[in-house]
């Protein structure tokens, strides 16, 4: 099991990696932390003529504090976000999804702009960039734009990236004061993909729900948001039949897949078990705060 | 076939080799450099076998290429200790029946010596889940997680 033969392109900044990219027009594929890509190479799944290494160009992994947001440098490392005092601080929910992403070795080595890139359905970063409003900066040899997360999930493994673009960065705007957060998750074995996963996040104002996101992963294409759910929680407070009713709403805007670990209908399921815990949680943590 | 010189330091020694771009780490340590202790199982990064440190950091060599670590500082399990005169985690690994066949054992060593250094490893279901990443298929865990919970009562 080895790769097929491939140029190999250190690109030294980011205006050298896309101009790569174009010149390769298509040939080329980028490698960041490679936990994906080099395993899809080794099954020659995947047979790129040239690969453009963006490990080397400097300044792309950082976590910087803004006053709105928070922006994310595409390199940085899944355990640099792990241990981030900044995420940990003003995305505790991220902080919290890390913890289930791969091992400790995948995470010394996969990068954020590289997991979002290549969009697995179950993974958990795709759904957290959905979660928290995220926009990506997108690069290419003739300029700079920006794509909110919820434009860039097309499919699985697909994405609104160009041949010749590359991802550079991750801006998340902060979220609100009182923000309670929840986070469920189940794999066959930890630190594998999930067969399903919850994320939620509650601002209160007063004592009711002032905005409400749930976002969910591994039982659709794509990693989803629940926004029907989120209207009904807005003016509320969490109670069994509030919560009865977002499960309903969770399970119904699936579209799970059967395969090797599990059933669709189990997957349905359990969706909308995790909802309910991550609902409760992030409605605790909302009220204490 | 185009070759590329790469130099890097591999258990304190440089080392300059010209590798193909496609050679994966975990072969231009084993057939290049005639490390043989760092294991290869799976080639696609679920079994841990092959797992070394770049840089200071636990890495999978079967997910990445050889040209990448140009400049970096490698160590394999050969950088532990040697026979005669265990490190500190191998003796306790000695001590606590940790490995049966051995197989995983190279990938274990370097997945333990990262996790020492970065995690808490308060209790045996962190260790666990630090050790979740690489599979044996003979011990069923318990002597390795001994081993390890052994390695943090020592240094308290």
């Amino acid at each position: 099991m080895k790769p097929a033969a491939f140029e190999y392109v250190v690109a030294e900044s980011i205006e050298g990696a896309v101009a790569a990219l174009a010149e390769a027009r298509g040939e080329a594929k980028i490698i960041a932390g490679g936990q994906s890509l080099v395993p899809m190479l080794n099954f020659r799944l995947l047979r790129p003529a040239i690969l453009v290494d963006i490990n080397r160009i400097p300044d792309l992994a950082y976590v910087r504090e803004e006053p709105d947001a928070i922006r994310i440098g595409a390199l940085t490392r899944h355990h640099q976000l792990e241990t981030s005092p900044v995420i940990a601080r003003h995305f505790p929910v991220l902080r919290e999804a890390m913890t289930h992403v791969a091992h400790l070795a995948i995470r010394n080595r996969g990068t954020i702009g590289g997991s979002l890139s290549h969009a697995d359905p179950a993974a958990e970063l795709p759904m957290m960039a959905l979660l928290l409003d995220a926009a990506l900066r997108v690069v290419s040899g003739t300029g700079a734009r920006a794509v909110k997360a919820r434009d860039f999930f097309q499919d699985a493994l697909s994405v609104d990236l160009a041949v010749d673009e590359i991802v550079t960065e991750i801006m998340l705007p902060k979220l609100p004061e009182r923000t309670g957060w929840g986070f469920a998750e189940v794999s066959r074995r930890s630190g594998d993909f999930a067969l399903a996963a919850v994320a939620v996040t509650l601002a209160l104002a007063d004592r009711t729900i002032s905005e409400a996101r749930i976002a969910m992963t591994g039982v659709a294409p794509t990693p989803r948001r629940v926004r029907e759910a989120e209207a009904l929680l807005v003016g509320r407070r969490v109670d069994c039949a509030l919560t009865k009713e977002v499960v309903g709403l969770v399970r119904a805007a699936t579209e799970p897949q059967t395969d090797l670990h599990a059933s669709a209908d189990y997957r349905r399921h359990l969706v909308g078990v995790l909802a309910g815990r991550a609902l409760s949680a992030a409605w605790q943590r909302a009220e204490a705060a | 076939m185009s070759t590329r010189e790469i130099i890097v330091t591999v258990n304190g020694t440089a080392q300059r080799h010209a590798v193909e771009p496609r050679l994966l780490l975990s072969d231009f340590l084993r057939q290049t450099l005639g490390l043989t202790g760092t294991h290869v199982g799976c080639e696609h990064g679920v079994c841990g076998a092959c797992t070394i440190l770049l840089d200071g950091d636990s890495i999978r060599s079967c997910l990445i290429f050889a040209v990448q670590a140009d400049g970096c500082a490698i160590e394999t399990v050969e950088s532990l200790g040697r026979i005669g005169k265990l490190n500190a985690l191998q003796q306790a690994f000695h001590e606590h029946h940790a490995l049966q066949c051995g197989f995983c054992t190279p990938g274990m060593l370097m997945t333990a010596t990262d996790l020492l250094k970065k995690y808490p490893l308060a209790s045996d279901d962190e260790i666990r889940e630090g050790l979740s990443g690489n599979l044996c298929r003979c011990t069923g865990y318990e002597h390795i997680v001994a081993a390890i919970r052994a390695m943090k009562e020592q240094a308290e």
